[in-house]
């Protein structure tokens, strides 16, 4: 004798991105806060101590926001241009900015005038940073040249002029003192040493580069320029490692996170990718307005926040973490009774009796089991399984429709219900996988509800988006046929060449094709 | 060895069971008429225990002979009564009575008569119950035309007719009229149910029984009702309650043997209980599988048995709790699937119950198991679009199974294409891809192709459907670590010819060619690069069945087409080597030689024809291979290569030839005679002297039983000689050379006493036993009782070398005092 079987939930592949810890971790963000600057966001910079606030630059200023505050708590304006790449030093006590008329200056994060102006560049200066012995600043200036300034007297040490081009990003080696890197729109990265008068390495990224970065070990260097970020091992010789296309526009900007495992990009192109630091793959990726020029991310990842060209810094702060033993409310069974007589061994002359498994079913496939057509429908409608697990709400529609009892399980409902059911219906009735029955549902309900038409001013409302939905989902298949209709003739010229190579890409073409028809 | 010309066609299974109500015999055999045959189940082993075979056509009754229950009255369809000791499954009597009979019963309280329905005489479709006089007479065949009809237009069935309590009255339904008949009073009371169809169906009766003790007569009827009526002496003044809950058409109902509860199954394959004739009081039993034929009890009340239209047997318990099943062929609505073997087990592997594959042992005639395929709860209601297995691979070793299932509609078939893995740590069949419409249209073949199963990559499976393309299906693996298995299957090529639909795929033996049919044309394309290499064809007509040479053969196609052709293709010199006209209905390459079956049909007849593709001259004919038409046949490889002496039918040396007709029954060619087939199969059957075993009668009766038993044991020493033989002494005796023993004359009362000895040990254990049952002095054990019986052999020894023994034990004086009392008469026949 056969038990009962449960009806079968056909389990679909999700569609679009999987699931991973990643998606996970990344997407464990509020809502984002929006705020809007003077002019495009050109860099953030997170104070490295406590409470982390963080130095925004947009047009001619420098903003201090404080971590949860949307109006700046400090502003620098004592700019005449543009200011460009303010950036905290290693103690978060000193802020040195670059601007548009050559000049550096150099801020103390509680006064208001700058300290030290560092003059010398002949164009404006985009790249400033602090060594990491902190008592000297690099720069980098569209008048092709990288200098390095000494903070206490506020001269200039050093000017290397090897670049051929603007020198729009750099970065300073947090290992040795004396070691910095820039990139320039020259398509090289150099690699400078404080103690040499001239480059160390040179390393050809193909691009103009946008954005550099060294890894805290001081190992691996990333550049961005073009679509492409490409990662570079610096101990041996400027060898490239990996080279990642994952953008369609231009990459402007590059974090790490505070564990160095994920690398941070963010694109003209409104998407900000994250990558794994070990395996060089996209594990998530953010989607944002408009095109992005910065990105920074706090230390713990506690906050992201990003810059773009509209002049809007999106920040996003993560959520709390959930605490468990709230929700868990009701009081468990102690451990005891779990393991109650679990280790007793039986004698040779017990009898064992074996409790047959209780099988736990669903609350439909009881109703189901009692052929209650209606009342498992109505089960399956409830809204935590409307919404969330719609496949078993078609499931059962499916089972009902085999049974053949789905129309007197559909009919004699009221306003209620029947607007319940035709919104899920609307929703539900393009996605392929629901498609075929829930059709037959939407036909069923017509059929029945057809009388009362025009009674109910929800349920029209309801009528006529479905309506809308299945006439878009005719024009867009429509569409499809005509693509395939230009790939298909695509094809034939292909096999007119005979090639053994093509004819095999043709049948994989064909296939996935085929495939992908299916679907629908 | 037999002659040429012998080759028998033998039924293996799968004859329907649905001949009669089973029947319990009071000491837990369960017997059945299958076909022509009467089974005879164990109730606890749930084996086929003797198949007795006498009858010429359908058994359509089976009764235990009321005065004698170790004897069954059988009746079948070739007009004669047979009268069997189903123990010894001998034939005692046959009865010829002369025209069919149709049912059979055999109330306790006709003396010498049973009664039987037969067709009256120059009239079709009338039918009348005859009480039949068994003539006593000395020989094994007697006529018996005493016939006396007490019932007129009588129904077919034997569920139509029902015998009251103490056999005093007989009632009979038959449409929407029930007659009583009383024999005594020689009174004839007819009533009738409105012939207006109520809203849930037609109020026929499908059935009639009666209570056992009460006057009491419960029908089913065909709209689900059970009518229960009373006071039926009367003909105005009678009444009647209704208990309804089937749905549908009441196949069977039975009382329980005291007649408190009413046992009622019909389409649904739920066995409803109703409790002191009550609607409200009731239990189920549901989901039995397939529809109730039969429901019957047994004489205690212990167990009672449905017999399904699938031919299953399912025995349930008195508290309504299923307890076992015996299914051997399960009658499946439609054998879609084809007979298939599963390369592991041998096992014939088909439909079975619906959305399962059943995998059935030809050995043993006895499902090995069942697997789910489908995994939907099966409705049992007319009318509904159930979906179902329409084909079935296997690969090579059996590792992978592939199905195919789809629904009933014409129009959206809802494919579903599914790929078991068999794991070994389950011992069974694990699901690994599912592939929902592999096809747009339904799938007319599959084929997996596979030459070595140590690669991988060699496995490929083959689709082809009605949507004009073929598709290649692979298995890939799967790069996401996380993900539970390793690999998938996935489509990697889809072929297509012209647009004609696809009809059948065949891999060559290598595996490098694959042959698929596209309505009239064959193609050949080359499973390496997928290119179309060359196509025959041989018009007008569509191509049926295909498949390629084994062996030394493996050069040619043999193609089957509509227009009755047999067409042989040559590969290499692509051309056609020969053509037969035949209307080949099954075309079957044996897996292990070069021989290939063709079953055709003509004319009303199957015929065989086994040919090697390399000559157009079949090697072997038979005409007239059975009556029913032959729907698929496979050739199953044996264990071991058959000794077979005549040249003609050396194509069985490696294989066997199984097929399947039309009512589903499995049948085989066999060379061997009638004889040595069932000779392994006859086993005896343990004779139980006494009538249900329940507790009073084991504490009441075991005291005589052992007594009886001391009496044969006494009475038949003879039997037990040969055993005794193995006891060390004699052993010794019978194998140390000649030369050393001394004279046989001193030999000979050693030898005598050692066979004495031994045959004391018996009795003395038993009236050990006694000695134990009745009085408390037995202070020994059994245990402490082979102790003794170990050292009295010792002992033995002792004295056949001729040493003396130091002083016996208080037991074993004890043991000497019984060996002394025990009678020794039986010696004198030495």
């Amino acid at each position: 004798m056969a038990a009962y079987k449960p009806v079968v939930v056909q389990a679909c592949p999700k569609l679009g991105e999987r699931i991973t810890q990643d998606t996970l971790y990344w997407r464990g963000y509020k809502t984002p806060v929006q705020i809007k600057e003077f002019g495009a966001v050109n860099k953030i910079d997170f104070s490295p101590v406590p409470p982390y606030n963080y130095a925004v630059t947009a047009s001619s200023r420098i903003h201090i926001y404080g971590r949860y505050s949307q109006e700046p708590i400090k502003t620098f304006s004592r700019f005449r241009d543009a200011a460009y790449c303010a950036t905290y030093r290693d103690d978060g006590r000193l802020l040195a900015a670059g601007s548009e008329d050559g000049v550096i200056r150099l801020f103390d994060i509680s006064g208001k005038a700058p300290l030290r102006q560092f003059e010398g560049h002949t164009k404006p200066v985009h790249q400033v940073g602090f060594l990491s012995d902190k008592y000297r600043i690099f720069s980098g200036g569209d008048d092709y040249s990288s200098n390095l300034w000494d903070i206490p007297s506020a001269t200039e040490i050093v000017s290397y002029s090897e670049h051929t081009d603007y020198v729009r990003c750099g970065c300073a080696s947090k290992v040795n003192a004396d070691v910095f890197i820039t990139g320039s729109y020259d398509h090289t990265v150099k690699l400078f040493d404080a103690r040499t008068k001239s480059s160390v390495m040179t390393i050809e990224h193909g691009h103009p580069v946008e954005s550099v970065l060294l890894f805290p070990s001081g190992g691996l260097l990333v550049s961005a320029g073009g679509r492409y970020v490409k990662v570079w091992d610096v101990l041996k010789g400027g060898q490239l490692l990996v080279s990642l296309k994952n953008h369609h526009k231009t990459v402007t900007c590059l974090c790490l996170n505070s564990s160095g495992q994920r690398l941070l990009s963010g694109s003209l192109d409104r998407h900000v990718k994250i990558y794994s630091t070990t395996s060089y793959k996209v594990v998530h990726s953010f989607n944002y307005a408009t095109s992005i020029l910065s990105v920074a991310l706090s230390p713990e990842d506690e906050t992201i926040v990003v810059g773009m060209t509209n002049g809007v810094l999106n920040v996003k702060h993560r959520k709390p973490e959930e605490k468990n033993e709230k929700s868990q409310k009701k009081r468990q069974p102690a451990y005891r009774t779990y393991v109650k007589g679990r280790t007793y061994m039986p004698k040779q002359e017990d009898f064992c009796v074996s409790k047959p498994v209780k099988r736990v079913l669903r609350k439909y496939d009881k109703l189901l089991r009692s052929f209650q057509s209606s009342k498992a429908l109505d089960a399956v409608l409830e809204p935590p399984i409307m919404l969330h697990t719609p496949e078993v709400t078609v499931a059962v529609m499916q089972e009902l429709h085999r049974r053949g009892t789905l129309r007197s399980a559909l009919a004699g409902r009221d306003e209620k219900q029947v607007n319940l059911l035709l919104t899920f219906v609307a929703r539900r009735v393009i996605e392929p996988r629901f498609t075929p029955v829930l059709v037959t549902v939407a036909d069923m309900i017509t059929d029945i509800y057809q009388p009362v038409v025009g009674q109910s001013a929800i349920v029209d409302k309801q009528f006529l988006k479905l309506q809308e939905a299945i006439g878009k989902e005719i024009d867009y298949q429509e569409e499809l046929l005509e693509v395939l209709g230009m790939m298909d003739t695509l094809f034939a010229t292909f096999t007119k060449k005979r090639d053994m190579c093509l004819e095999e890409n043709k049948s994989n073409g064909l296939t996935e094709i085929v495939e992908t028809n299916m679907n629908y | 060895m037999v002659s040429p010309g012998a080759l028998r066609v033998v039924r293996c299974g799968g004859s329907t069971l649905r001949g009669a109500r089973a029947v319990f015999s009071a000491d837990s055999y369960l017997l059945c008429a299958a076909g022509d045959f009467v089974k005879v189940y164990s109730v606890s082993t749930e084996e086929t225990l003797r198949l007795m075979g006498g009858h010429a056509d359908l058994v359509t009754g089976i009764q235990l002979n009321p005065h004698n229950h170790m004897q069954l009255y059988s009746s079948s369809l070739d007009g004669t009564i047979k009268l069997w000791d189903f123990m010894d499954g001998i034939p005692i009597k046959t009865f010829t009575v002369g025209s069919k009979l149709l049912a059979l019963y055999t109330p306790a309280s006709a003396e010498e008569s049973v009664f039987v329905v037969i067709p009256k005489k120059g009239e079709r479709d009338t039918f009348q119950l005859v009480s039949v006089k068994l003539t006593k007479g000395a020989g094994q065949d007697l006529e018996a035309k005493d016939l006396s009809v007490v019932l007129d237009g009588v129904g077919v069935s034997m569920k139509h007719i029902a015998f009251g309590r103490e056999g005093e009255y007989v009632v009979s339904v038959k449409d929407v009229n029930l007659q009583v008949y009383f024999f005594k009073r020689k009174l004839l009371n007819r009533f009738s149910l409105s012939t207006v169809k109520t809203k849930g169906g037609d109020n026929h009766f499908s059935c009639v029984v009666c209570h056992p003790t009460e006057d009491c007569i419960a029908t089913g009827h065909a709209d689900g009702k059970i009518r229960l009526w009373r006071n039926f002496h009367h003909r105005k003044e009678y009444t009647y309650s209704t208990l309804h809950w089937h749905h549908d058409i009441v196949m069977d109902l039975a009382f329980s043997m005291e007649g408190s509860r009413l046992l009622s199954g019909g389409v649904e394959s739920v066995l409803v209980q109703w409790h002191n004739e009550s609607s409200c009081q009731k239990d189920f039993l549901p989901r039995l599988g397939s529809p109730i034929e039969y429901i019957s009890m047994s004489s205690d009340g212990a167990l009672c048995c449905t017999l399904h239209t699938d031919n299953r047997i399912t025995i349930i318990n008195s508290n309504l709790r299923f307890s076992r099943s015996i299914q051997g062929l399960i009658k499946s609505r439609d054998v879609k699937t084809g007979l298939v073997v599963d390369p592991r087990t041998k096992a014939l592997v088909l439909n079975g119950e619906p959305g399962h594959l059943q995998f059935y042992s030809l050995q043993s005639d006895q499902q090995l198991f069942s697997l789910d395929i489908v995994q939907r709860q099966y409705i049992h209601q007319a009318g509904l679009k159930q979906s179902d297995l329409v084909k079935v691979a296997f690969s090579a070793q059996g590792t992978w199974l592939a199905t195919v299932e789809e629904s009933e509609e014409v129009t959206d078939p809802e494919l579903q294409l599914k790929l078991w893995f068999y794991s070994e740590e389950t011992q069974s069949f694990k699901l690994n891809t599912r592939i929902n419409t592999p096809h747009d249209n339904h799938i007319t073949d599959m084929c997996f192709r596979d030459m070595d199963e140590l690669e991988d990559d060699s496995l490929i499976l083959v689709t082809t459907g009605r949507d004009c393309v073929f598709k290649v299906w692979v298995m890939v693996e799967d790069s996401d670590p996380e993900a539970q298995q390793s690999v998938s299957w996935s489509c990697d090529f889809v072929g297509s010819y012209h647009n004609y639909q696809a009809t059948n795929c065949c891999f060559s033996e290598d595996g490098s060619l694959l042959a698929v049919s596209f309505e009239e044309t064959v193609t050949v394309w080359d499973s390496l690069t997928w290119d179309l290499k060359c196509t025959f064809c041989h018009p007008p007509g569509n191509i049926r069945n295909i498949c390629f040479g084994r062996l030394t053969c493996s050069k040619y196609l043999i193609g089957a087409t509509d227009y009755g052709f047999l067409c042989c293709w040559n590969l290499l010199t692509c051309a056609l080597e020969w053509s037969a006209h035949l209307n080949v209905v099954v075309l079957q390459p044996d897996p292990l030689s070069e021989h290939i079956a063709a079953v055709s049909w003509l004319s009303k007849e199957s015929s065989l024809f086994v040919f090697k593709p390399n000559e157009p001259r079949p090697i072997y004919i038979q005409r007239n291979l059975c009556k029913e038409k032959i729907l698929l046949a496979v050739f199953v490889p044996r264990d071991e290569p058959e000794i077979i002496s005549s040249e003609k039918y050396l194509w069985l040396r490696r294989s066997q030839l199984f097929f399947l007709t039309d009512t589903q029954e499995l049948m085989t060619l066999s060379t061997k005679s009638l004889e040595e087939r069932l000779t392994p199969s006859s086993k005896q059957l343990a004779v139980e002297g006494s009538l249900p075993v329940t507790p009073f009668s084991l504490l009441l009766g075991k005291h005589r039983c052992q007594q009886a038993q001391e009496d044969i044991d006494l009475g038949k020493p003879v039997v037990r000689h040969k055993q005794e033989q193995a006891s060390p002494a004699v052993k010794e005796l019978l194998h140390t050379p000649a030369h050393v023993l001394p004279s046989a004359s001193f030999l000979c009362t050693i030898f005598i006493n050692s066979l004495l000895i031994s045959k004391e040990n018996k009795s003395a254990e038993e009236t050990a036993d006694e000695v134990e049952m009745e009085s408390e002095e037995a202070e020994s054990d059994s245990d402490e009782e082979d102790v003794t019986e170990m050292e009295q052999e010792d002992t033995s020894h002792m004295e056949l070398l001729g040493e003396m023994t130091c002083k016996l034990s208080k037991s074993q004086e004890k043991e000497l005092r019984k060996i002394r009392k025990t009678d020794y008469s039986w010696i004198s026949a030495f």
